[in-house]
């Protein structure tokens, strides 16, 4: 079986974020970069089905600067077979969901797949819609939010379970497809050693955006970026007794909070 | 001279210190109280290369040198130096690997770098630790056997290893006393091998130490390292000038954990209205702790860029060894200070380190005999 990631290089989720002078993004001095958490249940479970199929080329594709290899690496170190890297700084810094979904269909449109997974979101920008535009542009079905997935046999239609509220729905759906990957799919493996020593001798297509033909017009433009406002201080009701406390909380639920 | 580590050994850090923080962290409190010894990190860190991954791939490592695993070390040590030393699970095989026979490589090698089988290297008895050729086990050639008998003490892995490389007297009339001895490799199944670990440790207590008593055991000749006997002190010397190294990134590792925590807590802690990281006695604290790191770590990759090009120099080594203990002492004490009473009780994991700190001036060699090999030969 034939799978191919898209994959986001994304600040690690302990990072510190801080906005830039330009309220335009965030500061990315000092920043450590990871695989998306997301993808990383992508390449999991894109090896899984490598191995029960024991056949079959798992390719990351990843749109991203010069760093963003280092997170193809270690797609790479974990078992994953080739990569396009896709490495476009100006082309990046711009790209919306709409143009970072064009680029990676036509990057992706020489490789055979099966499957194509991507991460329910990334977790930086958190647009979640690279997904359902990949599928519009490559005409194949989506399945977002997967926790489980079973491939037939014959590797025409796949039978795949996604949460939703309350509870799981279970979908049949023919191949190729798109499934986002939600947390639960599965564990990811940590790259082995001799996984990392094998990484670097592996191929990586690298390309700009230009070279695939896509030029990159965005449909939004970032305004204005901000931290969510600090968190203020609790407040303690004062009063004699439980009476008074209970009057005075009842008052600051109606005036203050206007709860009740 | 280049002092930036290979893409390899990026990545090596990373998966090491993701392995670390995911599997050791939750664990290391528990394993410490218990004094249980981490067997299915070792079994899962095994799976992934990451013991034993400084022997060639054909010995079944990664080949990532010695330079490789001190950073695995390292890695490890930041999160919990007791469970770090899974990667010890190896210890006793850097002799087979550097006094050997090809035979025995091909046989012992693989089966720890494969993690189906731990080793132990026991030359400490109760008489004799950083005095070496004080040791008195005895073995004597009897038909195609050794017959070996005596008593080790604090050995690393005795009670949960499948072999240990043994420092044995074999040559006990030789004139020069470096001669008498030799390494046998004695299974630890063997009739007559007894161990009895050892309980209450002030530190590293996930890690397993115990005593071993050897009565008529019968190991055949061919267990010797190497082809000839009388050169079991200078394999045992050799031996030390690896794990030394180790021992050292180990101290790296330790001092740099204690530093992340101390920052993260006094960014937290108020005291007189302000985070305890705006004073200066502070910062002097962390900057101190900052310096003897860097310069601790430069060492340890200098020592260990030597062993992998075939460059040892004991005297280099000693001086690693010894100011990584002493980075790693210093740092946890100034961890312990600057968490104030919270860095007293053992729900904060300093505690365990300024435990943990004190072996790395003490085991594999004290820092006493470290400082005899660095004056020795700065006087001649």
């Amino acid at each position: 079986m034939n799978t191919v990631v898209c994959m986001k290089q994304v600040p690690d989720t302990e990072t510190l974020i801080k906005v830039n002078p330009d309220g335009t993004g965030i500061v990315t001095e000092g920043v450590k970069w990871v695989m998306g958490p997301y993808d990383e249940y992508g390449v999991e479970e894109a090896l899984q089905q490598k191995e029960k199929f024991k056949a079959g080329k798992v390719t990351i594709v990843s749109l991203g600067p010069d760093r963003a290899i280092e997170a193809i690496r270690t797609g790479l170190a974990m078992g994953a077979d080739t990569a396009v890297h896709i490495n476009d700084a100006a082309f990046y810094e711009k790209a919306d969901s709409y143009a970072t979904a064009s680029v990676l269909a036509a990057g992706l449109k020489d490789l055979e797949y099966d499957v194509i997974f991507c991460g329910k979101q990334a977790i930086d920008d958190d647009s979640g819609q690279v997904p359902a535009i990949l599928g519009e542009l490559l005409g194949v079905p989506v399945i977002t939010q997967v926790i489980k997935l079973e491939v037939a046999d014959d590797k025409t239609k796949a039978t795949v379970t996604r949460e939703v509220e309350g509870g799981h729905a279970i979908i049949e759906v023919s191949l190729p497809t798109i499934l986002s990957a939600q947390k639960g799919l599965n564990e990811p493996r940590y790259a082995s050693l001799p996984g990392i020593m094998k990484a670097k001798k592996k191929p990586v297509d690298v390309k700009t955006a230009g070279d695939l033909g896509v030029s990159g017009e965005s449909m939004t433009v970032i305004k204005e970026m901000s931290l969510p406002p600090a968190r203020q201080a609790g407040k303690i009701i004062e009063g004699e007794d439980a009476e008074q406390k209970a009057a005075a909380l009842a008052k600051a639920l109606h005036e203050e909070a206007k709860l009740i | 001279m280049d002092f930036e580590l290979t893409d390899e050994q990026k990545m090596l850090v990373e998966t090491a210190g993701n392995f670390a923080k995911n599997e050791f962290a939750p664990v290391a409190q528990e394993l410490d109280r218990e004094e249980k010894y981490p067997m299915e990190i070792w079994e899962k860190a095994s799976k992934l290369g990451l013991v034993g991954a400084w022997l060639p791939e054909e010995y079944g490592g990664a080949g990532v040198g010695f330079l490789g695993n001190a950073l695995i070390t390292e890695q490890f040590a930041e999160v919990d130096l007791g469970i770090s030393l899974i990667v010890a699970a190896t210890f006793g095989c850097e002799a087979i690997y550097w006094g050997g026979t090809e035979e025995q490589k091909k046989k012992y090698l693989p089966l720890v770098a494969q993690g189906s089988a731990i080793s132990a290297g026991a030359f400490t008895e109760p008489d004799a630790g950083t005095d070496v050729a004080g040791a008195r086990t005895r073995a004597v050639i009897d038909g195609n056997d050794y017959v070996i008998n005596g008593n080790k003490m604090f050995i690393t892995n005795a009670d949960v290893c499948t072999f240990m490389v043994t420092l044995c007297v074999t040559n006990p009339d030789n004139e020069k006393r470096y001669k008498r001895y030799s390494l046998i490799i004695v299974e630890s199944d063997r009739k007559g091998v007894t161990t009895t670990k050892i309980h209450g440790k002030m530190g590293i207590r996930a890690s397993d130490t115990a005593e071993v008593s050897f009565e008529d055991v019968r190991v055949p000749r061919e267990n010797l390292v190497g082809t000839s006997e009388g050169q079991g002190f200078y394999q045992a010397m050799q031996f030390f000038d690896t794990t030394r190294i180790m021992v050292a990134a180990q101290g790296a590792g330790l001092a740099q954990g204690a530093l992340d925590k101390s920052i993260e807590y006094v960014k937290e802690r108020k005291a007189f209205g302000a985070p305890i990281a705006s004073f200066q006695i502070t910062q002097q604290k962390l900057a101190e702790m900052a310096i003897r790191i860097e310069a601790t770590r430069n060492l340890v990759y200098k020592s260990a860029s030597y062993l992998d090009n075939g460059k040892v120099d004991p005297t280099l080594n000693a001086i690693t060894k010894y100011y990584a203990g002493e980075t790693a002492v210093f740092c946890a004490n100034y961890a312990v200070e600057l968490h104030g009473g919270y860095g007293y009780i053992d729900e904060y994991d300093v505690q365990r380190f300024y435990r943990d700190a004190k072996i790395l001036q003490i085991y594999e060699g004290t820092k006493e005999a470290e400082v005899l090999t660095i004056a020795r030969r700065l006087l001649t």
